[in-house]
């Protein structure tokens, strides 16, 4: 427990990451899902934060930045041909319009 | 420092500069482009492993002669150099073979933004075969993620979309899971560069101080990696992704894609973890079960399906859980089978996917069995090239799909105990499944009676298709005629890789 309390900052982390992974997988709206994802790496980024700077840490911001663009860009095709958010919903659209 | 030591960081840098090039050009230009730099690369991995048989020992290659902490290295070796040419060989021939398919899926405006996407996932798997840095590794990982996206929703008729954002969370979740292990374990280690974390890890295992954070790293990697390669429980998002994209799209996919993430464990597991930390940490153990598990499963999933394309990708399914199965087992000779049939499989799923796009075409563009009837009549180059896939994929002889099952069943003999009987059954089930469903699809293409057999119309899908699936036959078959040289590189190769 007391470990738990001087490392808060990776606690933290670890805590935001499981929120965000959680929110990723299990929420049917595609907004929230990506903002789940944006929690997940944020998280990851204050986790790597907390053990101090160290040289070649840059890299990861832009991959997610560019992984956030594409998933909106993703989404806003996805609405403009099924009028919703809900990916559940977008699946079955799909399913009926195939058969 | 030789001059063709340059080739590997030549293999990344001009897929990687000329895809930015590529952007601007105009669709014809930017195929060619695209075709061209892919030869290139495949010359130069066939100039690579003919140097590194001289050779004969692996080396580093530091960017700009900068040391670790602010320099980047690449490194390359036999196993490397295999790797590369089979993946740059099957590369090429998957894009020459979809061709027609491409210029009929995809807008003309957008075309040349495919080929880009080609080379992107060029240089990327490029990079991942070669790269000595577990961050650059995460790095092209992402951005052959997001090229896989772009060649999955590329085809704007059917669920692509729905295929492209399925594909894209599942694969986010993967690369979050993985990448926080790469945190843990920088963390652990203070390293980034291979060659320094897995001296460090050697040193911490003899003290026996953190054992658990290293459990948990080699799990993340595994299941972060597993989930991005379609492991069993995984697998949702293979059947959408593989059958609704271009036949091109689907071929890289399921036979670059999910490889070169597949490498990229093993190169983990080699180079990082070192495989006997991996071992005691009994990751291998489950790797097997799902592995065991993925291959059935995938098998008795695929019978059921109407579709030939969903009914290839679950055979995918099923494939991919074979070389878990084999990395299971722990072993060099369990490692040095699950390398052959992840090169195998690389060829003879491209072929099948190929070779099905050219069976659609002359059907009409339908997928489901009852159309495919007789296709085999209508296009009989594409019909020759899916029966030596379908083939090798049952296990028949002289085709490379044997090879891999002798390899198997030599490498669990070798172990002995459960895990022999688990991978023996498993081989026997898997082949009498795969003879079932690919039995059944052979039949069908060449099932119509005498009478209307003159009567079907021809299809012709053009040279660069024939060209595609003569070259990818041939591969099948040197494959299963001559796998002592392969099986002997790549047994060199995983010496020189520890």
């Amino acid at each position: 427990m007391g470990n738990l309390f001087n490392n808060y900052e990776e606690a933290c982390a670890i805590i935001l990451f499981g929120i965000g992974f959680t929110t990723l997988l299990l929420h049917r709206n595609m907004i929230k899902k990506i903002i789940g994802f944006s929690m997940m790496d944020s998280a990851i980024y204050l986790f790597l934060a907390a053990k101090g700077y160290i040289a070649g840490r840059k890299a990861p911001i832009v991959v997610s930045v560019s992984v956030t663009a594409l998933m909106l860009a993703l989404t806003v095709r996805l609405y403009r041909r099924y009028h919703t958010l809900d990916i559940d919903e977008i699946t079955m659209q799909a399913r009926r319009e195939e058969a | 420092m030789q001059l063709w030591q340059n080739l590997p960081f030549a293999m990344i840098l001009l897929p990687l500069a000329s895809a930015s090039l590529t952007s601007i050009l105009k669709g014809k230009a930017a195929r060619r482009a695209a075709l061209t730099v892919i030869t290139l690369v495949t010359l130069m991995a066939a100039a690579l492993v003919i140097f590194m048989q001289g050779y004969g020992q692996s080396y580093t290659f530091m960017m700009g002669h900068f040391p670790a902490p602010w320099g980047n290295e690449i490194r390359a070796g036999m196993l490397e150099a295999v790797t590369a040419l089979c993946f740059a060989l099957v590369m090429l021939f998957s894009v020459m073979g979809g061709l027609r398919d491409i210029e009929h899926d995809i807008l003309p405006d957008r075309q040349n933004l495919y080929f880009v996407m080609c080379e992107l996932t060029t240089a990327a798997l490029m990079a991942q075969v070669f790269t000595n840095d577990v961050f650059t590794g995460y790095v092209f990982l992402e951005i052959m993620t997001i090229a896989a996206c772009a060649l999955i929703s590329a085809r704007t008729k059917g669920r692509t979309l729905v295929a492209a954002t399925r594909y894209m969370i599942m694969n986010l979740v993967g690369s979050g899971l993985f990448l926080l292990g790469l945190t843990l374990l920088y963390d652990l280690t203070g390293h980034l560069l291979m060659s320094n974390i897995q001296e460090k890890i050697i040193a911490l295992s003899a003290t026996g101080k953190y054992q658990q954070p290293l459990t948990m790293v080699i799990a993340l990697v595994t299941i972060g990696l597993g989930i991005k390669s379609a492991l069993f429980p995984f697998h949702t998002w293979v059947p959408d992704a593989y059958s609704s994209s271009t036949p091109t799209s689907s071929a890289i996919l399921s036979s670059l894609i999910s490889k070169g993430y597949i490498f990229l464990l093993i190169k983990f597991y080699y180079r990082v973890f070192g495989l006997r930390e991996v071992v005691n940490a009994q990751v291998e153990d489950v790797l097997l079960v799902f592995g065991a598990a993925g291959a059935v499963i995938g098998s008795v999933l695929a019978i059921r399906q109407l579709d030939i394309r969903r009914m290839i990708a679950y055979s995918s399914v099923a494939q991919i859980g074979y070389i878990y199965m084999a990395i299971g087992l722990g072993t060099q000779s369990g490692m040095t089978a699950a390398l052959f049939q992840l090169m195998a499989h690389a060829i003879c799923k491209s072929l099948l996917f190929i070779a099905t796009g050219g069976l659609c075409a002359a059907s009409g563009e339908k997928r489901g069995f009852t159309s495919l009837r007789g296709a085999a009549y209508r296009n009989p180059v594409a019909g020759a090239a899916f029966v030596v896939g379908a083939f090798s994929m049952i296990g028949i002889p002289f085709l490379s799909g044997f090879v891999v099952k002798l390899a198997y069943a030599e490498a669990a003999v070798l172990w002995g105990g459960p895990r022999m009987i688990t991978v023996l059954a498993v081989l026997a089930i898997s082949t009498m499944l795969n003879a079932i469903y690919f039995g059944r699809t052979v039949v069908t293409l060449f099932r119509l009676s005498e009478e209307k057999i003159a009567q079907q119309q021809k299809w012709h899908s053009g040279p660069c298709f024939a060209v595609a699936c003569a070259a990818l036959s041939l591969l099948t078959f040197a494959l299963g005629l001559a796998a002592d040289p392969v099986l002997a590189a790549i047994r060199s190769g995983l010496e020189m890789f520890s």
